[in-house]
């Protein structure tokens, strides 16, 4: 996978999917290179987990400002690792990251999952947007951002 | 499944037991030995001590022990752990050996016994020479033994035995075979339980003795060997505690080894192996998370440790099974209490367990492939002396030799050979199925719906590969609708890919219609080219040929496909296949929209049904039919197109019957709904698509309801959030998204043309005879027949509104209880153009509040619709709501003579009833008369006549009446008696002549009738004048039945002087009367107190002036001494 941690800018995201509420997804990219099937099984296997989180929450998730549901799977499969972020109107943001970058603390994934929000919130206002697919360069150039770093 | 070379060994994944073995029992032929071993074998539930036994001949070989090693310099071992140590002392080499004896205490040849019994012990020390392992005898005897010390003989003679077989007396034991066998059996058993602990201490300390002749460069394995030793034997010894941290010990050792391509396999096997009993013991003592660490750190480790490229499956068949045993160990737990958790259970250890599996049948694919020519070694290579290897984990081509230098390259060579041929026979997808199938029953239990979802494809994926199709296409089938109804559009794809082409391998017809139907769809993310090759093989089979093979499929499965699917053009009939739609996502889209959400049955229904394919290239069908929940309609709704089989890919563009891509295709539909369907609801039940004909073969989609598939409410939902604005298209065609589906409609009568009007004048009045006029107008172009008219209460109001309303069309009779509160289609014949008819209702509340009434006309009508002639019936309603009020109010009460009010009468005293009429109605009103009916209880003192007869009263008027009435004296009643009644006749001012006079009738109140012994009235002029006498007459009536004493005084006034008695005593006899003169003489004018009366009944004490005032004036008005010359005129003031 991708070589060793060294060489190289840190790994970030290797697949950074939106989804909805109705768990279809909404968005999804994943670095070019990785086998794209895998991934997106691996973030529709990991909506198990993300649900069974919010149920057992419950309402405590909506009084509660803390979004950022934590890692999904442990460290069960070596290769990657889900991380999930739930919004208030149940819209998911899974990101696969790299468990072998280290460096990669929760804060920073905090981070990334923030800029992802509210880049998902500037694409929701924009009243000629298509819910269906979220389609914005914007979102594109960031989402990438995070994860050319990969390859 | 035999164990394979991957499986742990038996005696590593076993509970190790203290192992005992019993000698001198013969359990064949004699049943006291029989019975004594059932009793040691037999229940051994928990409770009982971990001993595992077996019964061995008293001159068993036990193997025989090597002589002690007095120097460990020289000595190089080989490899780290023989594959005979485990199982030598599980099940070889006991901790003690029980040497059992018949011999009672009291034997006559005592001597004889004790020697042979020295002699058995001999041998079976023999046998164990150089081992640690303790020897006990157990003398079975027929009495039972006496308490100790009481025994003279028996102690002395134990004493001998002792020394006799060289034995301490703690290894002597008596077994009598009486009744509590199984009590002494247990005690026994614990005796050799605590001798055998010894005996693995022992094992341990010398174990550990040799630890320091070991040096670290040559002993490196050794080390490992030792510590792993120690934990076993502790294990042996049941302490588990000291065996984790020697095991923990043992692993660090192991990997602290140095590692080489040679000894790479030993040393993850044994780092597997101690792993193993880590985890194991980790779960037994409760510590899962520890055992969890364990396996992290232990995968950790060996991961990377591959070791020779070319047998690279093997790294990937061993990180499989320790991952499988892990889950094993796991689940294991589980079974015994652990809970485990939706993100830690044993499903995830089985699900990379298939992982490796795959992993390993990729690698060994591509590295065992070798020609068909390459034959099997000769001498096999992997074949050993003994059959076995002499360690775990070497190579039998070259079993301790520890240099990491290939000595005989080619040797190896072989060896590398004989592996990969023989991995090329493993039945890899067997057993990536059932590590796949245990993952899934695992996250069932642990609620991973999409988890176990994915591994079903996997399996699936995995069946395909084993090319079991029928299994393959099950499973795929079973999981494609999860992945449907969430929309995850490229996962769908790929299972429908490998779905299509099991189901083009089995030349399933149907399958593979469905699959390439929806892999066309909007649903499938293939690229075009992909399509377009799957819609040419869906014509292809729709004109009953075969489809091209599938890429990437088997070339000896597509060849057994070909046959298949040339077989099945060869069977002619059933051909039809009719598929529903609302389970998948096809390539056609269907919507049918009513133009309206209702219709008038005189005008014709329309509706469209809308079309769209999403293929590749345009497609034609053959037929196209709507069917509702009125099987009559569906015969309107149909078009087909005779065309024959070629015809389908002609002309593609031209003609209703062709779907281009991307376009959608609209298709009117128009018919004439019966009249009795009115008021009914008209609704597509189905719409069935036919491609293909019957000539070929034909496939029907069948939308149920008005189009929608399995994505369809979603895109719906979707659309419906969207704002985005929709491109502009030509006039002629419509975005998909913006039609909504509109499945029914209502059939509503034709629209009426009449007016009905309402002419009233609210308020009703209670239980009047409020009238009511309908007028009626005929707009209509033609003469209507058969108007009947439906009036009255207006149905599903409050029950009891029903019974207070009665309606008739006959006002001059007041109605009854019989009428009913709303008339049914009462006929009033028919109307010209313009006629108008008027009717009369009355209607009759009896109580009040607001009521809806209903008028309802109804008419027949002959009309054209789409040039046929029907009879529409039409209606009118109208409906008012009118409020019903009191017309009056009337309030009664009683006054004294004096006009004061009385809460009370007395008896025999008149009093007067006065009645006041107070109108409430908005109209005038004429009381016609009115009534007092008295109770018989009451006498009137006057007559009764009505006082208030033909009085006409305005809003807010009033009417009152006065009545003198007495009420005889009739003892203490109850609440009072009753007075009587008060009926007033009355009818509206304005109603006509022949409108019935109503009566109300008032019940009047009950009133409390008081007696008193004594009334008083007074005889006074009205008034009185300043210096003139005025005379006063006091009746005194004695009202009891008794002589009464009466003690009587007249206060003096300052405004009067008086003359007459002023105090007297006297008596009144029954029922008399006594008369008091007075002569009362103004002193000052105006209105003045009159000296009071008090009088005093001896007999009633209760009789107060207070009482008494009540019938007497107390004052009177004296008017002032008038000037003589004016007396007349003063008289006549």
């Amino acid at each position: 996978m991708g070589g060793a941690p060294s060489a190289g800018p840190p790994k970030t995201a290797i697949c950074i999917p939106v989804i909805t509420k109705e768990n279809y997804p909404l968005y999804i990219r994943s670095t070019p290179m990785e086998n794209e099937l895998r991934f997106q099984y691996m973030v529709h296997t990991s909506l198990d987990m993300v649900d069974e989180k919010i149920s057992s929450m419950g309402k405590a998730l909506v009084n509660q400002r803390e979004l950022y549901l934590g890692l999904l799977y442990p460290t069960e499969d070596y290769k990657v690792l889900p991380h999930n972020y739930t919004t208030i109107s149940k819209v998911k943001f899974v990101m696969v990251v790299n468990p072998s970058n280290t460096a990669l603390r929760d804060n920073e994934i905090h981070r990334m999952f923030w800029k992802l929000h509210n880049s998902y919130i500037d694409v929701m206002c924009n009243p000629f947007c298509n819910p269906r697919t979220i389609s914005s360069p914007g979102t594109d150039n960031m989402v990438m951002s995070m994860m050319i770093q990969v390859c | 499944m035999s164990p394979t070379q991957w499986d742990l060994p038996v005696e590593l994944c076993c509970r190790p037991m203290a192992f005992v073995t019993l000698t001198g029992l013969d359990v064949v032929y004699n049943a006291v030995h029989r019975a004594v071993w059932d009793a040691f074998c037999a229940n051994r539930r928990a409770d009982r001590v971990p001993i595992s036994f077996k019964v061995l001949p008293g001159d068993h070989e036990y193997p025989k022990c090597r002589p002690k090693r007095t120097s460990y310099e020289w000595y190089i071992p080989k490899g780290i752990l023989k594959t005979g140590w485990m199982n030598k002392h599980l099940n070889l080499v006991p901790a003690l050996v029980v040497v059992f004896y018949e011999l009672d205490w009291d034997e006559p040849q005592w001597k004889e016994k004790q020697s042979e019994c020295a002699t058995r012990v001999e041998i079976v020390r023999q046998s164990l020479q150089g081992r640690n392992t303790k020897v006990a005898v157990v003398l079975i005897q027929k009495k039972t033994p006496l308490p100790p010390g009481e025994d003279v003989i028996a102690s002395e003679r134990a004493a001998a035995l002792c020394n006799a077989c060289e034995l301490s007396g703690k290894s002597l034991f008596v077994l009598p075979h009486t009744d509590h066998l199984v009590g002494y059996i247990i005690r026994l058993e614990n005796a050799f339980y605590e001798h055998a602990q010894t005996y693995y201490y022992t094992e341990i300390r010398r174990v550990k003795s040799h630890k320091e002749f070991l040096n670290k460069t040559t002993h490196q394995l050794l080390f490992v060997r030792h510590q792993f030793k120690i934990a076993f034997f502790s294990e042996l010894k049941q302490d588990t505690q000291n065996a984790l941290k020697n095991y923990r010990t043992a692993y660090n050792l192991v990997h602290e080894l140095r590692a080489h391509e040679t000894n790479i396999l030993e040393i993850k096997t044994m780092a597997g192996f101690i792993n193993y009993k880590i985890c194991r013991l980790c779960f037994q003592h409760n510590t899962p998370l520890d055992a969890i660490a364990q396996f992290r750190k232990h995968i950790d480790l060996c991961k990377k440790k591959i070791g020779s490229a070319e047998l690279s499956f093997e790294h990937a068949a061993w990180m499989s099974k320790q991952f499988q045993a892990f889950g094993d160990l796991f689940d294991e737990a589980i079974k015994l209490g652990l809970t485990a958790i939706q993100t830690q259970n044993p499903g995830f250890y089985y699900q990379q367990a298939a992982y490796y599996a795959q992993e390993r049948k990729q690698l060994a694919k591509s590295l065992c492939n070798h020609e068909a020519s390459v034959m099997y070694p000769n001498p096999d290579p992997l074949e050993t002396q003994t059959g076995v290897l002499d360690f775990y984990g070497q190579r039998s081509w070259r079993q301790g030799i520890l240099s990491f230098d290939l000595s005989d390259p080619e040797k190896e060579k072989v060896g590398v050979l004989a592996i990969q041929l023989k991995e090329r026979n493993v039945a890899h997808s067997e057993i990536i199925i059932a590590l796949l199938s245990n993952a899934v029953a695992q996250f069932k239990k642990y609620k991973c719906p999409r988890m176990k979802s994915h591994l079903m494809v996997q399996m699936g994926e995995e069946y395909y590969y084993a090319k079991d199709y029928t299994k393959a296409l099950k499973l795929l089938d079973y999981v494609m609708c999860d992945y449907r109804s969430e929309g995850w559009w490229t996962l769908l794809t790929s299972i429908l890919t490998t779905a299509l082409k099991c189901s083009y391998l089995m030349a399933q017809l149907k399958d593979y219609i469905t699959y390439s139907l929806e892999l066309l769809g909007r649903a499938s993310t293939l690229k075009d080219d992909q399509k377009s090759r799957i819609e040419k093989n869906l014509i292809n089979v729709l004109m009953n040929e075969s489809p091209d093979p599938e890429p990437d499929c088997d070339i000896f499965a597509v060849k057994t496909a070909q046959k298949l699917w040339a077989d099945r053009i060869s069977l002619a009939g059933s051909n039809i296949f009719t598929i529903g739609v609302q389970d998948f996502v096809p390539f056609v889209q269907c919507k049918a929209k009513f133009h309206a959400p209702s219709f008038h049955v005189d005008v014709p229904v329309e509706f469209d049904i809308y079309l769209k394919a999403d293929c590749p290239h345009p497609i034609r069908f053959s037929k196209l039919c709507v069917s509702f929940n009125n099987q009559e309609y569906n015969q309107f709704c149909v078009i087909e197109e005779a065309s024959k089989a070629n015809e389908v890919l002609e002309n593609p563009t031209q003609g209703k019957m062709c779907l281009v891509p991307g376009k959608t295709r609209k298709l009117l539909f128009k018919f004439v709904a019966k009249t009795e369907d009115v008021g009914k609801k008209i609704e597509i039940t189905s719409v069935d698509l036919a491609l293909g004909n019957e000539m070929g073969r034909c496939v029907v989609l069948n939308w149920q309801g008005g189009g929608g598939d399995a994505a369809s409410s979603q895109e719906a939902l979707q659309a419906a959030r969207s704002f985005k604005r929709r491109p502009k298209l030509p006039d002629n065609e419509v975005h998909w998204d913006s039609i909504i589906i509109q499945a029914s409609t209502m059939i509503i009568s034709r629209v009426p043309n009449i007016s009905v009007h309402l002419r009233h004048e609210p308020p009703a009045l209670t239980n009047e005879m409020y009238c009511l006029v309908v007028t009626v107008q005929s707009h209509e172009k033609t003469q209507i027949r058969d108007v009947k008219l439906t009036a009255g209460l207006k149905p599903g109001q409050d029950a009891n509104l029903t019974q207070k309303t009665h309606v008739t069309l006959h006002g001059t009779e007041l109605c009854d209880e019989s009428y009913p509160a709303l008339l049914t289609d009462i006929p009033v014949g028919d109307l010209h153009p313009g006629e108008q008819l008027e009717k009369m209702l009355y209607v009759r509340c009896g109580t009040v509040g607001s009521r809806m009434f209903l008028v309802y006309v109804s008419y027949l009508i002959n009309t054209i619709a789409e040039g046929k002639e029907i009879v529409c019936k039409c209606h009118k309603d109208e409906t008012v709501t009118i409020e019903t009020v009191f017309p009056f109010d009337v309030a009664v009460k009683f006054v004294s003579t004096k006009f004061e009010h009385l809460e009370r009468v007395y008896a025999d005293i008149p009093f007067l009833l006065m009645t006041d009429l107070l109108s409430a109605s908005p109209w005038a009103l004429t009381v016609v008369s009115s009534e007092l009916q008295l109770a018989p209880s009451m006498t009137t003192v006057d007559q009764l006549e009505s006082q208030v007869d033909n009085v006409v009263l305005q809003t807010g008027e009033s009417a009152s009446e006065c009545f003198c009435l007495r009420c005889p004296s009739l003892g203490n009643v109850e609440g009072g008696v009753a007075t009587g009644h008060y009926i007033i006749s009355w009818k509206r001012t304005s109603a006509m002549e022949n409108i019935p006079v109503i009566r109300t009738v008032i019940t009047l109140p009950h009133v409390i009738v008081e007696n008193i012994p004594l009334h008083v009235n007074a005889d006074l002029p009205s008034f009185g004048r300043v210096r003139e006498s005025l005379p006063v007459k006091y009746h005194l009536q004695n009202k009891t039945d008794f002589v009464q004493d009466v003690e009587i005084s007249v206060e003096p006034s300052d405004a009067f002087m008086f003359s007459g008695l002023k105090q007297i005593r006297l008596r009144i006899l029954p029922g008399t009367e006594q008369e008091m003169l007075y002569n009362f003489y103004p002193l000052m004018a105006g209105y003045q107190q009159l000296p009071s009366l008090n009088i005093n009944l001896l007999r009633f004490p209760n009789f107060t002036n207070q009482l008494l005032r009540r019938f007497i004036p107390t004052s009177i008005f004296v008017k002032p001494q008038g000037r003589l010359m004016d007396d007349t005129s003063i008289a006549a003031a």
